[in-house]
């Protein structure tokens, strides 16, 4: 089951924009198995749909892949050709966006758009599409599939639009999902029911996703390994099961603090994290984190931490977590 | 505690709200949605009531009603015990002073063509509290220093403050009036974790302060559980099970709060719980409705729910619910 399918190592996709460089993902490396689930969880702004966007080199024109490496089943993503690139994308790669509202044509109708995608990506006739889009939506879980292949994406709820969409994704037999929020714009029921839905199609598939996502509730349901993000950097990455009983940056701390728990039984004050993300032109100089970081000491403010395996598995890019040291949770500042 | 040594600020009976919508051929009536039906619930003083459900099961309605941002159908909404529907207009407006809103996005709610400063000012000249231009502003500095932004924003524009400082914004424009009763409709779902908790803590220190009554909606159950006291669950513009904070995880009775909680993604990865799958999504508000809204998704539906509505009854010790599974 360890078979890499997908490496990123040492990420950067910086935006030029004319008040300054925006360096979006500044360093970002991980490895997804086959067949895995990976999570990738952060705030906005802190790069995730940008990385997503950079796996497919589907960025705007301001946007570019400064530095790193994306290896693909031992393909160089980054040296594709336009042609190349057309068969990677939906054939070996599928994105599920975040809106399921927008991300469909609204003027065509919803057979027409999938058989569009299935003829584009497959040698195949009109006829045998329509067929596999049929399949496809039956699979998702839509009734009466047949018929809602003429209906205008308008005329479906949000949970709906979103199984077409999984059924566009899982047509062409990808062997990667990128699922970039596939769940935000939903309600918790729906939400399970999509979820849910991933799960089955995976298990049945073997492909593996790459979840993006807010909602730590969301990783934790899904995902075998995760990748937390802070203005632009991995900043921990585990196993997910690891990373709920052992986090170990302190970023990874305040989230999961700031998150108010069902099962909480006392009212108090949740432990937010003071402060706000910082401007993604100025970062790069120290410690991201720094100004946000009750643990802070004198050289996370002069130097970026490099993105260090403590142990197995498990990356930390904090200062105070090495070999030289080792800062507990709660102990604010114990060495000074 | 008990609920009913507390003062009621707000006793809303029966509460209505219909849209009536165009049919698209001519000459044939009107079709009606029904956004809010038949919802009954005392607000006490100090407390936070939460309101909770999926989109269009009437919530926001709801808010809008309490404030008069919409005109209710049928039913009473009564405050202080003087019915504020059908009320005269200058009236309204005092009463207005202390019933507030902070609505849900903090992009679109702010002018973009006014300061921090004189949006915090725009409720207090509009009801003329304080007429005295230095004076008032004073009092924006003020106001903005309790929600905790500070001098250096006064004079900036919405565009150059986060979410998170918005919502914050937001705020002190609530409070500028001295309100006695806020309403939030989902003040904190625009908002990334680490400053939805800083936004949720600012809540809990204000009430405590000035002793303010919330009606908190929102989609998210432990944003929700976290700052109410007590929880009403909506679904399809009615109220079907209304309860303390506490027992609406640790004992739900209704079938749809029962799936509801069990959506809601696990705590941790070892936290494997039994899902109660609800099929199909909410029904059409549209039309006429016989039976309880949930018969054809509920797992527990009997003859009897398909031909009757359930009431919202109280089981002794202040935990309502209006199911046929507990008559």
């Amino acid at each position: 089951m360890s078979d890499n399918l997908l490496t990123v190592k040492n990420l950067k996709t910086y935006f030029f924009t004319a008040s300054g460089v925006s360096k979006a993902v500044d360093g970002v490396s991980f490895a997804l198995n086959k067949g895995e689930t990976m999570g990738i969880v952060g705030e906005s702004g802190s790069g995730k749909s940008v990385t997503a966007s950079s796996i497919i080199r589907l960025l705007p024109k301001i946007g570019k892949i400064v530095e790193g490496e994306i290896n693909f089943e031992g393909r160089q993503i980054l040296d594709l050709n336009k042609k190349e690139l057309l068969n990677f994308r939906g054939k070996d790669i599928a994105v599920i966006f975040q809106d399921p509202m927008t991300s469909l044509d609204p003027v065509f109708k919803i057979g027409s758009q999938m058989v569009e995608m299935i003829c584009a990506h497959q040698d195949v006739s009109k006829e045998e599409a329509r067929k596999m889009a049929v399949e496809a939506l039956k699979k998702v879980g839509i009734p009466q599939p047949e018929k809602r292949m003429d209906s205008y994406p308008y005329e479906l709820s949000g949970g709906m639009c979103q199984r077409v969409i999984i059924a566009m994704a899982v047509c062409c037999k990808p062997k990667m999902i990128i699922a970039d929020e596939p769940t935000t714009a939903l309600d918790v029921t729906v939400q399970a029911q999509v979820l849910e839905l991933l799960q089955e199609l995976q298990d049945e598939m073997d492909t593996s996703i790459l979840l993006i996502t807010h909602n730590l509730g969301v990783v934790w349901k899904m995902c075998d390994t995760v990748m937390v993000m802070y203005a632009g950097k991995t900043v921990e990455y585990a196993r997910s099961e690891r990373l709920y009983e052992k986090p170990l940056h302190p970023y990874t701390w305040g989230l999961l603090d700031s998150m108010p728990k069902l099962s909480d039984t006392v009212k108090g004050e949740l432990k937010a994290i003071p402060g706000v993300p910082p401007d993604l032109r100025l970062t790069g100089q120290c410690c991201n984190f720094y100004n946000r970081c009750p643990y802070a000491t004198e050289i996370c403010s002069k130097e970026v931490p490099p993105l260090l395996e403590v142990e197995e598995g498990h990356f930390v890019a904090c200062h105070r977590q090495n070999q030289q040291e080792k800062l507990v949770r709660g102990e604010v500042n114990a060495n000074e | 505690m008990p609920m009913s040594d507390k003062k009621v600020i707000m006793k809303v009976r029966n509460l209505t709200k219909e849209f009536k919508i165009r049919s698209k051929k001519l000459g044939e009536k009107p079709q009606i949605l029904h956004a809010l039906s038949d919802v009954s619930v005392d607000i006490y003083e100090g407390e936070t009531l939460g309101i909770i459900g999926e989109s269009g099961c009437g919530k926001s309605t709801f808010g809008k009603c309490l404030v008069q941002l919409h005109q209710a159908t049928a039913g009473s909404v009564e405050y202080e015990g003087r019915q504020i529907l059908g009320m005269k207009k200058d009236e309204l407006k005092k009463i207005k002073r202390d019933i507030q809103m902070v609505f849900q996005d903090p992009f679109s709610s702010l002018d973009p063509r006014m300061t921090a400063g004189k949006l915090v000012e725009e409720p207090m000249v509009a009801h003329k509290i304080i007429t005295d231009k230095k004076e008032r502003s004073q009092r924006a500095l003020e106001l903005l220093k309790t929600v905790g932004l500070d001098v250096q924003h006064v004079h900036r524009y919405p565009h150059e403050f986060s979410g998170g400082q918005r919502q914050r914004i937001n705020i002190a424009r609530a409070l500028a009036l001295n309100p006695k009763l806020i309403v939030c409709d989902e003040p904190v779902s625009a908002l990334d974790v680490s400053i939805q908790a800083q936004v949720l803590n600012l809540f809990n220190e204000l009430q405590k302060e000035y002793n303010l009554t919330y009606v908190f909606i929102s989609h998210d159950l432990s944003v929700i559980k976290h700052i109410s006291d007590r929880i009403a669950i909506m679904y399809l513009g009615r109220i079907v099970e209304l309860c303390d904070a506490e027992s609406i995880y640790a004992n739900p009775l209704h079938p749809y709060t029962k799936a509801l909680l069990s959506a809601i993604p696990p705590e941790s990865p070892f936290d494997k719980r039994e899902r109660i799958v609800l099929s199909g999504e909410i029904p059409s508000p549209i039309g006429d409705q016989v039976g309880c809204p949930l018969a054809k998704r509920c797992g527990s539906c009997m003859e009897r729910c398909k031909k009757e509505m359930p009431q919202l009854k109280d089981r002794g010790d202040g935990h309502q619910v209006a199911c046929f599974l507990y008559e």
